[in-house]
């Protein structure tokens, strides 16, 4: 047992930080934090964007070493230089990026680096056997043999997880686990977590849904600028005291969705068809009218068709049938170069892959779009680029360290803004938005709402597509909700219920692969 | 959060089978390799009576070995996301070293001796110089994290210049060795046969097999597929990157002494010049065989067949005679044309996780 004066009688203590600081070049991400994980306790790390969460997190799987501070293991000093290391302690970590190999089968990505063998050779038929029984337990057959890369971003998700289960942990970091997952995953995880948590696992959760956190947390950390703030039992609390916590200022009460005055048509979609090439049809008679000034919310779960709704717009799925006009021109034949020129955008669901260019500049990622703009005869012209630039971030208030510098150096919320803020510079008319918030912190998230909401003041067109419930219904002025690739309702953003959202997301002729 | 309700009198559907069942024209696209290359060798059948007998296939094989153990080392480099283009250097310099060790010794100019080695040390301690330069270039690319292209570009000038400098430019002749020294025997590594079939087809067995054997069937193998799949998730999944791009430099490396030890051999002869551009045929034999040269996809197997591919090739065009000119633009064409080919690959099997997404 450790002695630890102040801390409530309680589960012993498995995993401390003590007076752990974190120095990054420019940057202190963390600032003298101490952290207690007990045994068979949910740990939840809360704290905006830059907190220095994930980095805590980091510290803790021994994936980065402390510049200060020390790390105790069931009251003993121990140092980590590795993951092999934190391996060693049965420490694990689901990382907040989907980590994995997507040349590899399901069964080689969990079993990456303590691969079963016999003599030194691959024993394949054991991997593929206890992952099976692992994802089993996750309540998804997918198949062990299949090609991660090929899998769709929940089902590697659980992937992920299987892959920190079959290593058999005592402690577990969960970092944003269940981004990419559906309500009905969610519950399977959480079923998960308090099976581990009753065999005395230690887990540190992290989530920006703060209800969802509240679900399943015993206790409540607080990080804001690299400082623990804030401490207390989940039951104590509530996300109005989190959110005051994280931000350092009184919750203000969210906004509500105003009707917006609404403009003439500017977006209309006709019958559109979507037959996958393995024969299955992924959008089904969908049509849609957008105005100027209007947010259309598009909700839905998982493999809805939403994401694929939005790609047909942007015509990147040349197979699909039906007619889009924006305004009184006929986009459906129209490459996706020319769709932009006319007035269409779309911030992508997955900002990392097909938002940014990693290795390029905050200004160049700005700019890309929409560099015709910025030529003088063959020659760009940098004075207008970074006036432009710089009006965006001051219009969309974008923090970092300066226009000049690397993408990477923005926080997740920043290089979000920068992507609406490409797509902004197309100048265009209407603007679909894929999940734009996932991953993002609740400051971030409230500016992003309120951005939306500028816009469509401006007379811009919006559809929001979302897998929040909360965030649909907070930026919309009309909600759809699609379900198996057709809309299956349609609601004022006032009228809306959470149980018909809820209902209308399940209904479709032939559900599978939900579970109740 | 949003319970899902499953719709009244919907019968619970079961899930979905997650693994497509390829369709046949799917399977054979996979092959294609494969089938071009038999409908090479039907064509170049059918075209030239020449082109069946034992005595072409035996030098067509001999010739193909020497690129096909080239090409498995470079598999390795390729599949961990490398690339290695002192190959052909090596192979050079691990010839020179052998030669020199025959031909002249090893002078050792404080002691006044000249040292001798057996036949089989001879073939050591070219082997381990082949090894030593891929540790080198392992070390640039995995320690100080030199680009792979700069580093085995640096190899290849460095290791070519040190066969000139150990041989002074000259050719080692004449290796038959000599009794008295205990070095007779090293030809045989070129010239010999085994149970009917020459030195060099076996050791090209014996390399494609382990290769393969090691990329397949070993966590060594499977970790050289991850951290081309993906080095930040290998690395975070505990397998030690470093070591494995050291290792597969070195692998290649051992392999590419071994072609040139298999060259002197056959030429009873060491030329400092053995194995210019060597790396690209080996590059293109990978590349034929399907592996991209991303990292983390590929196989042994693949391009083995790959290089019988290119042997074939170049076999069948020399006995249609069709111009050496020629012979090198179709080369050139075929290689692009399979890349094609498997870009149309990707882009169908990426067609197809897309639509198991809705």
């Amino acid at each position: 047992m450790v002695p630890m004066a102040a801390s409530p009688v309680d589960a012993e203590v498995v995993l401390e930080a003590r007076d752990v600081s974190m120095q990054y070049p420019g940057t202190l991400a963390l600032d003298n934090v101490s952290f207690r994980l007990r045994r068979g306790r949910v740990s939840a790390l809360i704290g905006e964007n830059g907190a220095g969460k994930s980095t805590l997190v980091k510290v803790l799987a021994g994936i980065v070493q402390p510049t200060r501070g020390r790390l105790l293991l069931n009251g003993a000093p121990i140092s980590m230089h590795s993951v092999r290391d934190a391996d060693a302690h049965k420490i694990g970590i689901i990382h907040q990026e989907l980590i994995l190999c997507p040349n590899l089968s399901v069964a080689e990505n969990i079993y990456l680096a303590r691969e079963l063998t016999v003599h030194g050779v691959l024993d394949k038929r054991r991997q593929e056997d206890r992952a099976r029984e692992l994802l089993a337990r996750l309540e998804h057959p997918i198949d062990p043999r299949a090609l991660v890369g090929e899998l769709p971003l929940g089902q590697q998700q659980i992937v992920e997880i299987a892959k920190a289960l079959a290593r058999d942990v005592r402690i577990l970091m969960m970092d944003e686990p269940t981004s990419a997952l559906s309500a009905a995953e969610i519950a399977v995880l959480f079923r998960i977590i308090r099976d581990l948590t009753a065999r005395g696992v230690a887990i540190v959760y992290i989530s920006h849904r703060l209800e969802e956190l509240l679900g399943v947390a015993d206790y409540v950390s607080v990080l804001r600028d690299g400082r623990m703030v804030a401490e207390a039992a989940a039951a104590d609390v509530d996300t109005r005291w989190i959110v005051e916590q994280m931000t350092g200022r009184p919750a203000g009460i969210a906004e509500a969705a105003g009707t917006a005055q609404c403009g003439p048509e500017l977006l209309r979609v006709e019958a559109l068809s979507l037959i996958s090439d393995s024969g299955r049809p992924v959008l089904r008679d969908v049509s849609l009218s957008l105005r100027a000034g209007e947010v259309v919310g598009i909700y839905g779960l998982m493999g809805a068709g939403r994401t694929e709704l939005l790609e047909c717009l942007m015509g990147l799925h040349p197979a699909v049938a039906g007619s889009i006009f924006l305004g009184s021109k006929r986009l459906d034949r129209m490459d996706t170069s020319a769709r932009i020129s006319s007035g269409l955008a779309m911030v992508p669901e997955d900002r990392q892959v097909s938002g940014l260019v990693q290795s390029l500049s905050v200004l160049a990622n700005m700019t890309l779009s929409s560099l015709g703009r910025f030529a003088r005869g063959p020659w760009l012209s940098p004075a207008s680029q970074e006036a432009a630039a710089a009006g965006m971030a001051a219009g969309l208030r974008i923090k970092g360290p300066g226009l000049g510098h690397n993408i990477g150096s923005l926080s997740g919320g920043n290089q979000q803004k920068v992507v609406i803020a490409k797509c902004l510079l197309t100048e265009p008319r209407v603007l679909l938005l894929d999940e734009p918030t996932r991953g993002v912190d609740v400051g971030a998230k409230r500016e992003i709402h309120s951005i939306v909401k500028r816009l469509a003041a401006s007379g811009m067109g919006i559809i929001l597509v979302s897998s929040e419930l909360e965030e649909v219904r907070a930026a919309s002025t009309r909600l759809v909700v699609m379900s198996r690739g057709a809309i299956t309702a349609e609601f004022d953003a006032a009228q809306a219920t959470d149980d018909a959202l809820a209902s209308a997301a399940s209904a479709g002729p032939d559900r599978t692969g939900e579970r109740s | 959060m949003i319970p899902a309700q499953p719709k009244e009198g919907a019968v619970p559907a079961p899930p979905a089978p997650r693994r497509r069942r390829m369709s046949a024209g799917a399977q054979l696209f996979r092959l294609r390799a494969l089938i071009v290359l038999f409908a090479l060798v039907a064509v170049f059948a059918l075209m030239s009576p020449a082109f069946l007998t034992t005595g072409n296939l035996t030098i067509l094989v001999k010739h193909v070995a020497i690129n096909a153990i080239l090409a498995v080392g470079m598999t390795f480099v390729i599949l961990s996301g490398g690339i290695d283009l002192s190959v052909g250097s090596v192979a050079g310099l691990a010839g020179i070293v052998a030669g020199g060790l025959i031909h002249s010794g090893l002078v050792l100019h404080s002691l006044g001796v000249v040292v001798y080695f057996h036949t089989w040390l001879v073939v050591a301690l070219a082997l381990l110089a082949g090894a030593l330069v891929g540790a080198i270039n392992g070390a640039l690319v995995s320690q100080l994290r030199v680009a792979p292209f700069i580093a085995t570009l640096g190899s290849l000038y460095v290791a070519r210049g040190a066969a000139l400098l150990i041989s002074n430019g000259a050719t080692f002749p004449n290796l038959t060795g000599k009794a008295e020294l205990g070095n007779t025997g090293f030809l045989s590594l070129g010239a010999g046969t085994a149970l009917g079939l020459p030195v060099p087809i076996w050791l090209m067995l014996a390399f494609a097999a382990a290769g393969a054997f090691v990329a397949e069937r070993t966590p060594f193998g499977r970790r050289v597929y991850a951290v081309g799949g993906n080095e930040r998730a290998a690395e975070l999944s505990g397998v030690r990157v470093k070591r494995i791009k050291f290792a597969v430099y070195v692998i290649s490396g051992v392999c590419a002494a071994m072609v040139g030890l298999i060259i002197a051999a056959q030429l009873a002869a060491a030329h400092p010049a053995t194995g210019e551009t060597f790396e690209l045929n080996a590059i293109a034999a990978v590349v034929l065989g399907g592996t991209s040269l991303m990292g983390g996809r590929g196989s042994v197997g693949g391009t083995i067949i790959g290089a019988f591919v290119i042997g074939v090739l170049a076999d069948g065009l020399i006995l249609m005679g069709v111009s050496e000119f020629w012979q090198i633009v179709i080369k050139g064409l075929v290689i692009v044309l399979a890349v094609i080919l498997d870009q149309m690959q990707q882009r169908y099997t990426r067609r197809t996780a897309a639509a198991l997404r809705s």
